[in-house]
């Protein structure tokens, strides 16, 4: 028996000339988890050209928060519960990811479940905190301040949404039993984009709460 | 219906329109880029004309001065981001999977999805003009002169510009994860990193460029945007906002992507001059760490082109602007030492690539100059400047172009191009671009500045404004031949076999046009010339 007419017993699908690329068989990283942190590397660099804008903005007045705005942000009662619930929704995260690898399904749902719920939360707070904001008179026209508050935490938010939605059609493939522990490139390549969403987070609620203003 | 037919692909390139558009296959990706670059190529093409016929004299003849600014801005725009930046991604498209033995690119959905967002960013770009002004600020879109301020751009164009460079900037970002998942996991067995075509190493660099690069000028653009519209004040000084900031985060992409623009065309010529003198590229490791140097330090000279703001630190950047000579001078020795000794033979390909040499040498050199700060402050602003980025991007990157598209399109088509038109298309191309640019670096060092609609007509430029004019005519001439050579070749050109051009690389090694997934079988890979190799081994080895 040549392996020819072997294959053709395995059903009428014998021969996809993209078979051996998606999940190297020396054992590398695999195409998509390549491809997401390639893309991760382009967020990087988006993020940093609006960093880069806020530390020139911030470096060139002398007081940092205008004196308008001397109190308005604040960590309660909305973003420090929402950062809590953000870093918390990346150790559920992770809590799917070592599930699957185990091929542990129940758990990786029920882990999967809790982050997109975590995330969504942090939306909401966000959308409120913003509302409180602009009833305090700190809106995007606000100056510089007012600008780049808003550009980097609404951009940070949108990319929230982004990771929400992909790890919401991560939980909808799960749920219909597509992952296992062999197969869930998709799985990890969601977890490091909410990952890199989350540590964005640290670093903005860093630079915007805990960094001491100049006055 | 068409879609009962039982076999699941059938001749590749005899194939309908609905085969095009919802192609995959990264063959007739590349090709559609390159069509499609083509067609802003001569958009970008006729508003050159257009700003041309305007300098011919002093006085306004045909144009307002803001149409004039808008002539020059969508001039820029479309050449540099919908002509040069895709054509190469095109080529780098189509050969890239052939050079390394891969099927196709790693995700080729997402290919496509890279392809069709340059249509549309060029339909919202001309979008512009039917909406009340397009972009008039330059393709440097400097604020405050962007911003939506009276006497600056009120207009929807501006926006329009805005959303088309982002939807480009996110095909670009696209492409490079494409292509650097495809050369870093799709290799065949054998094609180690040191033994990837030069054309592949071009690519990769300029992927990795484009990955880093590229979403910086994105968040200046969104910061633009915010301005514009949403009233915030990133670049305006009255609330605390900084116009010098958008230079730095522009000009930190803008810089790179000029490496963007030539580093695949320098692969293309590396791929042609070793084939056509019958010689090994000289120095394959030289040229990669060059390549790779070149990627480095295009990081950080971006402030070369704010000198003049006196923002910026001025020794730093242009010590760091010098540096990049060194290893694009390793570059020019690689090539010249590749032909020296080789046997020449001077197909239409190889002239390209010897007019690429020499256009582009000049181009480093009137640069190089323009590094230095007492000179780039007498000259800023200047033509010399018009004259250097034409002498880079047309000497350079298009003579690059014109030469992969002779050297490749044998390979695309299955038709070889008629030699007789390639070399007169050449002349013309070649008498056009000097008699167009070089009179610049003249009009530059007598003071003429650029952007200006009309000039005095006693100040001194009126000739050889005119020789210039006289040139872009003959420039657009010289498209010509090359249309009618795509016709008739497509209609009648000679066969072209698998290897015309006795070539080293394996996209020889396949059919013209290759098969759907390129390969039936690799030939061994030994070195960094497969092809060659099969070519030259004993008959036993069959």
């Amino acid at each position: 028996m040549t392996t020819d007419s072997q294959a053709l017993t395995t059903g009428p699908v014998q021969h996809d000339p993209l078979e051996n690329y998606g999940h190297d068989r020396r054992g590398g990283i695999s195409n998509p988890i390549l491809g997401m942190l390639l893309f991760i590397t382009s967020e990087v660099m988006f993020f940093a050209g609006l960093f880069a804008a806020y530390f020139n903005s911030r470096a060139s007045v002398d007081v940092w928060p205008p004196a308008e705005f001397a109190n308005t942000l604040q960590m309660m009662p909305y973003v420090a519960p929402a950062t809590v619930l953000l870093i918390t929704s990346s150790f559920t995260c992770q809590i799917a990811v070592w599930s699957i690898r185990k091929g542990d399904r129940t758990r990786f749902l029920r882990a999967m479940s809790v982050t997109v719920a975590l995330g969504i939360v942090f939306l909401l707070l966000q959308m409120a905190d913003y509302f409180h904001l602009g009833s305090d008179g700190l809106t995007m026209s606000s100056g510089v301040f007012g600008t780049t508050y808003y550009t980097l935490t609404g951009f940070h938010g949108a990319h929230v949404f982004g990771g929400v939605v992909m790890l919401s059609v991560v939980l909808y493939r799960g749920s219909a039993g597509q992952f296992s522990a062999r197969h869930h490139d998709a799985v990890e390549a969601a977890s490091l984009y909410w990952h890199f969403v989350d540590v964005v987070w640290i670093l903005l609620f860093t630079l915007l709460y805990i960094i001491p203003g100049t006055s | 219906m068409a879609t009962t037919t039982l076999t699941p692909a059938a001749s590749a390139y005899r194939s309908g329109l609905y085969d095009w558009v919802t192609t995959t296959d990264h063959k007739k990706i590349g090709i559609m880029y390159i069509i499609n670059s083509f067609v802003f190529f001569f958009i970008g093409g006729i508003l050159a004309l257009a700003v041309r016929s305007e300098l011919a004299v002093p006085g306004l003849q045909f144009v307002t001065s803001g149409t004039y600014n808008e002539l020059f801005t969508m001039h820029a725009t479309f050449m540099i981001f919908l002509f040069v930046i895709p054509m190469l991604a095109g080529f780098g498209n189509y050969v890239v999977p052939l050079m390394i033995g891969a099927p196709d690119m790693a995700f080729p959905r997402i290919n496509a999805l890279s392809f069709w967002m340059l249509p549309l960013a060029g339909i919202l770009l001309l979008a512009g003009f039917v909406t009340g002004g397009t972009a008039a600020a330059g393709w440097t879109s400097y604020a405050p002169l962007s911003e939506d301020l009276p006497l600056a751009s009120p207009g929807a164009g501006q926006d329009l510009w805005i959303v088309a460079l982002v939807l480009i900037g996110t095909s670009s970002i696209l492409g490079a994860i494409n292509f650097l998942v495809t050369v870093f996991k799709m290799r065949a067995p054998g094609m180690t990193l040191f033994r990837m075509p030069i054309m592949v190493w071009t690519v990769t660099v300029t992927s990795v460029l484009v990955l880093m690069a590229t979403p910086v000028i994105t968040s200046a653009l969104i910061m633009l945007f915010i301005d514009r519209n949403y009233g915030g004040s990133f670049f305006d000084p009255s609330v605390g906002g900084d116009p010098i900031l958008y230079q730095n985060i522009f000009w930190f992409y803008s810089h790179p992507a000029v490496y963007v623009m030539i580093l695949p065309a320098m692969g293309m010529i590396s791929e042609i001059l070793p084939v056509f003198s019958r010689k090994p590229l000289f120095g394959y490791k030289a040229f990669v760490f060059a390549t790779a140097a070149i990627g480095a330090l295009g990081f950080s000279v971006w402030a070369h082109h704010m000198f003049t703001t006196g923002a910026v630190y001025l020794p730093f950047f242009s010590l760091m602007t010098f540096l990049i000579a060194i290893p694009t001078g390793v570059k020019m020795f690689n090539w010249i030492f590749t032909m020296w000794g080789g046997k020449l033979t001077f197909s239409t390909p190889m002239i390209f690539a010897v007019g690429f040499l020499s256009m582009f040498l000049l181009g480093g050199i009137n640069g190089a100059f323009s590094a230095s700060v007492p000179v780039d402050f007498a000259l800023h602003d200047t033509y010399f400047v018009v004259a250097h980025i034409h002498y880079v991007l047309f000497g350079g990157s298009v003579f690059g172009i014109m030469a992969g598209f002779y050297y490749w399109f044998p390979k695309m088509t299955g038709r070889m191009l008629s030699e007789t038109l390639g070399k007169v298309q050449f002349v013309l191309m070649f008498i056009g671009f000097n008699l167009t640019f070089f009179p610049m670096h003249e009009l530059g060092l007598a003071g003429m500045p650029r952007r200006i609609a009309d000039y005095s007509a006693t100040a001194g430029w009126n000739d050889l404004n005119l020789v210039a004019t006289a040139g872009g005519f003959l420039i657009a001439a010289s498209m010509l031949p090359l249309l009618w050579n795509i016709f008739v070749s497509l209609r009648s050109g000679k066969p072209a076999g698998d290897d015309p051009w006795g070539a080293n690389t394996l996209e020889w090694a396949t059919t013209s046009p290759p098969p759907p997934y390129n390969f039936d079988h690799l030939p061994e890979i030994r070195s960094e010339r497969p092809v060659f190799d099969l070519r030259h081994a004993p008959a036993s080895d069959h």
